[in-house]
C-alpha cells in the first residue's frame, strides 16, 4: 500500500514538473477553428455500461444490438451517422421493457426506487417524480426539462391507475424513457464561447458526456454531472481535476478496451468463422479468448504500465488462457484464468500483429490471406486506404494458379494482371511476412510441403516475418500519427478534417514529447480547446478534405 | 423520395391528445376509449386476403449457359442449375439481359449489383445506400396494420446481411436464428387469429399510449437540435410511428385465416456460413415465414439465403463459394467451374423450397404464392468476372392476380431498374418514375402487368 501511494505521489509530482515544463517550452496547442457537434447513437457497450451504472449489474440485458457501420475506420464515427431502423427500435423496445420490469421486481425496487409510495396500489405523483427525475438525469446525461418530467410523471400516474399498481406505473414510464431519442442518441448542445470570440463551445453537460464516453465509455457519473452543473467544466482547472480523477479510476480500462476493440475491428469476432475440420483447435471459446488476449495485452502495456504505444508492435509480454495456449502450441497454464506470459526472445511472436486475434480475423475460414492481412496492417495500424478490387477482371489466369503450392506463388498470378497488381503490390509484401501463421494464427514453417518464405517489405523497407514487421511498425511515424487520428475521431465522433490539420500536428509533437504514452494522449485531447470548441455553423463541409470518402488518408504512391 | 402514408385520424390522435398536450389532467378511463364494454376488440372486418410483398436474395448469380435457355416468352426453359424451379415455372418470371449502367461510377464489387436492383441507383461508394430499397417503399403503402412492419431473415448467421434500407445509416438487420425468429413471432405475445376469444392486451394499449407520448415529447427535444442533426435522426421518428402502428394492429384481432396454425418450436441447430447450416436454417425459417404470413403477422418479408459475394462454404475446404468463383479453374471437359456451379444449384434448390412452402399454404381458392409478390435477385451474373450486367432477377407469385407469370422476358440491354419499377407499380405504389442517373426509368414492363 505504502509503495503504491509513494509511487502515486511521485508520479503526481513528476507530472506536475512535466506539465510546467511543457507549458513553458513544449509544443503549444494552435489556435482553434472549432469542430462540429455530432449526434451519436449509443453503442451496445455504452448501453450496457449505463444500465449497469444506474441499476446495478444484476439487471440482465439479453438481446441483440445492431452495430453502426464503420466510418473513418471506427464504429464510433459510424455512430454519428447511424439512425434507428424499425427492426432496431423494436429490439430497443423489448430491451427497455425487460430492463424496466427487472428494475421494478420486488427484490430490486427497494434499493433502486428512491422513495416509498403512499400506497403501493395507487399512483403517487411526488414519488414517481422523484424517481423519474433522478433516473432520467443519469439516462439522459442531464436534468430533465420540466416538460419532460411532467410528462414522465403523468405516464407513470396514468399507467399506475390503469394497472392499480404504483410500480407498474414506473415500469411503463421507465420503459418509455429507454426508447426516447434523448437516451438512445448522444446529442450535444453549445453556447457562446467567451474565450474564443465568434466560436461556440459545448455546454458543461455536453462536455461531461464527451469526456465520460471517451475515458470510460459510459455516461457521466454523479460527480461529473455535478461538476458540469456547477460550471466547473468551463474552467481549465475544473476540467483538469475531472480528467485526472477519471484517468486515475479503474474505469479507464473499459474506455481503453473499447477504443482498441473499435480500432482493431473486434466487432467482427462475433461473426468469425473457422473451419473446424481444417482448424480443430478452433472453438467459440477461442474466438472470445483471442480478443481478450489482445485487449489484456494493451491494457497492461498502456494503462497499467503507462507504456509507450509503439511497443504494442514489439512487446513479447502478453496473457495466456488454456484454450489459447493450444493455438499458440505452448504448454497450457494450469490455472483456469488468464496468466501473464512472455514469449521467448527468438519466438516468432512479438507484438499484437503476431497475436491470434489479428492473424485469425484477417484470414479466410479455411486458409490464411496475405492480402487481407496486408490490407489490415495498412488500414488499421497506418490509417491508409486500400482501394477495393476492380470489377470485370478476367480471372482466367487462375487456371494456372491451381497448381501453386504456397500463397506467395498463388499471389504472383495476381501480380501478372496489371489491373490487380496496383493494389496487390501494396498489400501482399506485408501480408506475406505473416505467412508462417495459418488461417487461425497457428505457427507453421511449410505450406503443402514447401518451406514458407516470410521476407517482404513495407514501402521499400525490407524485413523478415512478423517480428520484423513489428520493428518497422514501431518506428513508423505513420503508425503513431494513425492512432492519434483515431483517438481524436473517437473522442469527437467525426474524422479529422482540414480544420484539424494544425491540431493533429500539435498532437503528434506532444505525443512524441510525452514518450508516446497513450494515457497522455487521452489527456492532451481531453484537455485541449479543440476537444470542446465548436464552429458557429456546423463544420461538416470541412470534414472531408484531408481524408478520402472512406475516411482514410490516401495511400502515398 | 418520400411517400406519405395516408393516415386516418384514429384512436392514436385521441391518445396523443390525452398525453401529449400540455393541458392534460385526464384521470379516468385510460383504456376505455379503445375497448368496448366487454373488453373485446372490433370484429374482423372480412376484408379480402391481403397481397404480400417480399424479397429473396442469393449471392454470386448463376453460371452462364447453365441456368436458363435463350428461349424468350411463355414456357420458361430452366436448365440444370434451375431444375428445382421447374415445378413453379408457371408462377415465375425470369428477366434476362437487363443491364446495370454505372454512369462512370466505379463498380463496387458485390455491392453495386444488388443496390442497383433494389434501389434503382448505382452506389457511388461502398456501403452507401442512398435511396430506400423496394421493400421499404412497398411497406410504406401496405406495411401498417400488421403486428410486424416487416420480417427480415438471413441464413448466413450474420444479422448485417440485410438488403433492406430506408437510408444508409439504418439497415433493417435480420433474424439469423430460427429459435429467436420463432420467439419473436410465435412467442407469448402471439395472438392466434383463428381463436374466437380475442381480448386486446391492456399492456399493449398502455405501451402504445406511452410511445405516442414519447414521440410527441421527442419532437420538442429534436427542435433543440441543429438542422443537420435533426435530419440525421429522421429515421428514428419513422420507426417509432411504425412501432405505434404495430401496437395498434395488436389491439385488434388479426384477420382469421384457416391456413394459420402455430408451428412447433424449431430445434436450434448450428448457425454460420457452412452451406449445410444455411440450407437447414433457410428451410426452418421459410416454414416459419409462411406461417407468419398466413397468420397475418406481417405483409412484408426479406429472406436472404446467402449474402452478396456469398461467404457460404463446404466444411473441410479452404475456399468458400466466393473464392471458388474466382480461383476454381474451369473443368477442361465441361468448360465451367464445377464446384461453383454446385453452389449456384444449391441456391436455386433453396429458392425452389421457398416457393414450394408458399404454394403449400392454401388461401381461399388459391395459395399464399398466388397472393404474394416475390422479388428475387442476386448481386452479379457471372461471378467469376464480377459482371454487373444481366444479373439474374425473377419474380414469383401472382400478387393477388395483378402479376402475369410464366414468362422469360428479354430486357434487350435495358436498365435492370425497370423490373423494380414494375414491381412498385404492380404493388400500387404511386410512382411515375424510379431510380437515378442512367438507371432512372419510367417504363414498366407491361407484359407482366395484369
Amino acid at each position: 500500500m505504502i509503495g503504491v501511494s509513494l509511487r502515486k505521489y511521485l508520479r503526481a509530482g513528476l507530472a506536475g514538473v512535466v506539465a510546467v515544463a511543457l507549458s513553458s517550452c513544449g509544443p503549444k496547442e494552435p489556435a482553434v477553428s472549432g469542430g462540429s457537434t455530432v449526434v451519436r447513437q449509443i453503442t451496445e457497450a455504452q448501453y450496457r455500461n449505463i444500465i449497469r451504472d444506474v441499476f446495478g449489474s444484476s439487471v440482465t440485458i439479453i438481446g441483440r444490438f445492431d452495430a453502426p457501420g464503420r466510418e473513418a475506420g471506427l464504429l464510433a464515427v459510424g455512430a454519428s451517422k447511424a439512425d434507428i431502423a424499425p427492426a432496431t427500435l423494436e429490439r430497443y423496445d423489448n430491451l427497455g421493457r425487460s430492463i424496466a420490469s427487472q428494475v421494478m421486481e420486488e427484490k430490486r425496487r427497494a434499493n433502486l426506487v428512491s422513495c416509498t409510495p403512499k400506497a403501493p396500489k395507487e399512483a403517487d405523483d411526488a414519488c414517481a417524480r422523484d424517481f423519474l427525475g433522478k433516473v432520467g438525469r443519469m439516462l439522459y446525461r442531464r436534468p430533465l426539462t420540466s416538460a419532460e418530467l411532467d410528462l414522465e410523471t403523468r405516464i407513470a400516474t396514468e399507467a399506475a391507475k390503469a394497472r392499480g399498481d404504483f410500480y407498474a406505473g414506473l415500469e411503463f414510464a421507465l420503459a418509455g424513457m429507454l426508447v426516447t431519442p434523448q437516451f438512445l442518441f448522444i446529442a450535444e448542445a453549445t453556447e457562446a464561447d467567451p474565450d474564443h470570440a465568434g466560436l461556440q463551445r459545448l455546454t458543461g453537460l455536453s462536455k461531461a458526456s464527451r469526456l465520460s464516453f471517451l475515458l470510460w465509455n459510459t455516461a457521466p457519473d454523479e460527480e461529473l454531472l455535478a461538476a458540469a452543473e456547477k460550471g466547473d467544466l468551463n474552467t481549465k482547472r475544473g476540467m483538469e481535476r475531472q480528467i485526472d480523477r477519471m484517468l486515475d479510476s479503474p474505469a479507464v480500462e473499459a474506455g481503453v478496451r473499447n477504443f482498441f476493440s473499435d480500432m482493431l475491428g473486434f466487432d467482427a469476432v462475433e461473426q468469425l468463422a473457422k473451419d473446424t475440420i481444417i482448424y480443430p483447435a478452433y472453438s467459440s471459446t477461442v474466438a472470445n479468448d483471442l480478443k481478450e488476449q489482445t485487449l489484456r495485452t494493451l491494457v497492461d502495456l498502456l494503462v497499467t504500465k503507462d507504456g509507450d504505444y509503439r511497443d504494442i508492435f514489439t512487446s513479447r509480454k502478453t496473457f495466456m488462457s488454456r484454450q489459447l495456449a493450444m493455438v499458440n502450441r505452448i504448454s497450457a497454464p494450469t490455472e483456469t484464468t488468464w496468466v501473464p506470459y512472455e514469449f521467448a526472445e527468438n519466438d516468432p511472436r512479438s507484438g499484437i500483429q503476431t497475436q491470434v486475434s489479428f492473424l485469425a480475423l484477417h484470414s479466410h475460414p479455411g486458409m490464411s490471406s496475405p492480402t487481407l492481412r496486408g490490407k489490415a496492417v495498412r488500414e488499421i495500424f497506418l490509417c491508409q486506404a486500400v482501394p477495393p478490387p476492380p470489377g470485370d477482371v478476367n480471372f482466367d489466369n487462375f487456371n494456372n494458379a491451381a497448381v501453386a503450392k504456397t500463397a506467395r506463388e498463388r499471389l504472383t498470378v495476381h501480380r501478372t494482371n496489371p489491373t490487380c497488381a496496383g493494389c496487390h503490390k501494396v498489400v501482399d509484401p506485408i501480408g506475406l511476412t505473416l505467412e508462417n501463421f495459418d488461417g487461425m494464427g497457428q505457427f507453421r514453417t511449410t505450406e503443402n510441403g514447401v518451406p514458407i518464405d516470410v521476407s517482404g517489405d513495407l514501402d521499400g523497407q525490407p524485413f523478415e516475418g512478423g517480428v520484423g514487421l513489428g520493428k518497422v511498425l514501431h518506428d513508423s511515424p505513420a503508425a503513431t500519427s494513425c492512432v492519434i487520428n483515431r483517438v481524436y475521431a473517437y473522442a469527437t465522433g467525426r474524422a479529422a478534417g482540414r480544420g484539424d490539420v494544425a491540431f493533429i500536428d500539435y498532437l503528434e509533437k506532444r505525443f512524441a514529447a510525452d514518450g508516446f504514452r497513450f494515457k497522455s494522449l487521452l489527456r492532451t485531447i481531453a484537455e485541449s480547446d479543440a476537444f470542446s470548441t465548436v464552429a458557429a455553423k456546423p463544420a461538416s463541409q470541412s470534414n472531408k478534405v484531408a481524408f478520402d470518402a472512406s475516411g482514410h488518408k490516401e495511400l502515398q504512391p | 423520395m418520400t411517400f406519405l402514408i395516408p393516415r386516418k385520424p384514429t384512436r392514436r390522435s385521441v391518445l396523443r391528445g390525452m398525453l401529449g398536450s400540455a393541458a392534460i389532467s385526464v384521470s379516468l378511463p385510460f383504456l376505455d376509449c379503445f375497448l368496448n364494454t366487454n373488453g373485446t376488440a372490433l370484429a374482423a372486418t372480412g376484408a379480402p386476403l391481403p397481397v404480400r410483398f417480399g424479397t429473396w436474395f442469393w449471392g454470386l448469380g448463376q453460371t452462364p449457359g447453365r441456368a436458363i435457355s435463350n428461349k424468350m416468352g411463355a414456357g420458361i426453359e430452366f436448365l440444370d442449375e434451375c431444375k428445382a424451379l421447374i415445378p413453379y415455372r408457371d408462377h415465375i418470371n425470369y428477366f434476362s439481359n437487363f443491364n446495370t449502367p454505372l454512369d462512370g461510377k466505379v463498380s463496387q464489387v458485390h455491392f453495386t449489383g444488388w443496390v442497383a436492383a433494389r434501389t434503382g441507383e448505382a452506389p457511388g461508394r461502398d456501403r452507401d445506400v442512398r435511396l430506400p430499397t423496394l421493400d421499404v417503399l412497398v411497406g410504406d403503402l401496405i406495411g401498417s396494420g400488421s403486428r410486424f412492419r416487416s420480417l427480415d431473415v438471413s441464413c448466413t448467421g450474420n444479422p448485417k446481411d440485410s438488403y433492406s434500407f430506408r437510408s444508409a445509416g439504418a439497415p433493417n438487420t435480420a433474424e439469423v436464428s430460427p429459435v429467436s425468429f420463432y420467439a419473436r413471432v410465435f412467442g407469448p405475445e402471439f395472438v392466434d387469429p383463428n381463436k374466437g376469444d380475442f381480448k386486446a392486451d391492456p399492456n399493449v394499449v398502455l405501451r402504445k399510449s406511452v410511445l405516442s407520448a414519447v414521440n410527441e415529447q421527442s419532437k420538442q427535444f429534436v427542435s433543440t437540435l441543429g438542422a443537420e442533426d435533426k435530419a440525421r435522426i429522421d429515421q428514428y421518428f419513422t420507426s417509432i410511428r411504425q412501432l405505434e402502428d404495430n401496437l395498434a394492429a395488436q389491439m385488434q384481432k388479426p384477420e382469421a385465416n384457416a391456413a394459420c396454425h402455430v408451428p412447433g418450436l424449431p430445434v436450434e441447430g448450428q448457425i454460420g456460413t457452412e452451406v449445410g447450416f444455411a440450407q437447414t436454417n433457410h428451410k426452418l425459417m421459410t416454414d416459419l415465414m409462411v406461417l407468419a404470413l398466413a397468420c397475418n403477422q406481417t405483409k412484408l418479408f426479406n429472406m436472404l439465403y446467402s449474402d452478396s459475394g456469398s461467404s457460404l462454404r463446404l466444411p473441410g475446404t479452404s475456399q468458400n463459394h466466393h473464392n471458388l468463383t474466382h480461383e476454381e479453374p474451369n473443368d477442361p471437359k465441361l468448360g465451367y467451374q464445377v464446384l461453383s456451379a454446385k453452389f449456384a444449384t444449391w441456391s436455386m434448390e433453396a429458392f425452389g423450397y421457398f416457393l414450394e412452402a408458399f404454394s403449400k399454404v392454401r388461401e381461399g381458392d388459391g395459395t399464399l404464392l398466388d397472393n404474394t409478390f416475390i422479388f428475387a435477385n442476386s448481386d452479379t451474373s457471372h461471378a467469376k468476372i464480377h459482371l454487373n450486367d444481366n444479373i439474374p432477377i425473377m419474380t414469383a407469385g401472382k400478387a393477388g392476380g395483378r402479376l402475369k407469370t410464366g414468362l422469360h422476358i428479354d430486357g434487350g440491354g435495358n436498365p435492370l431498374s425497370r423490373v423494380g419499377f414494375t414491381a412498385l407499380q404492380i404493388m400500387g405504389v404511386p410512382v411515375e418514375a424510379w431510380g437515378s442517373g442512367a438507371l432512372r426509368t419510367s417504363k414498366p414492363i407491361t407484359e407482366i402487368m395484369a
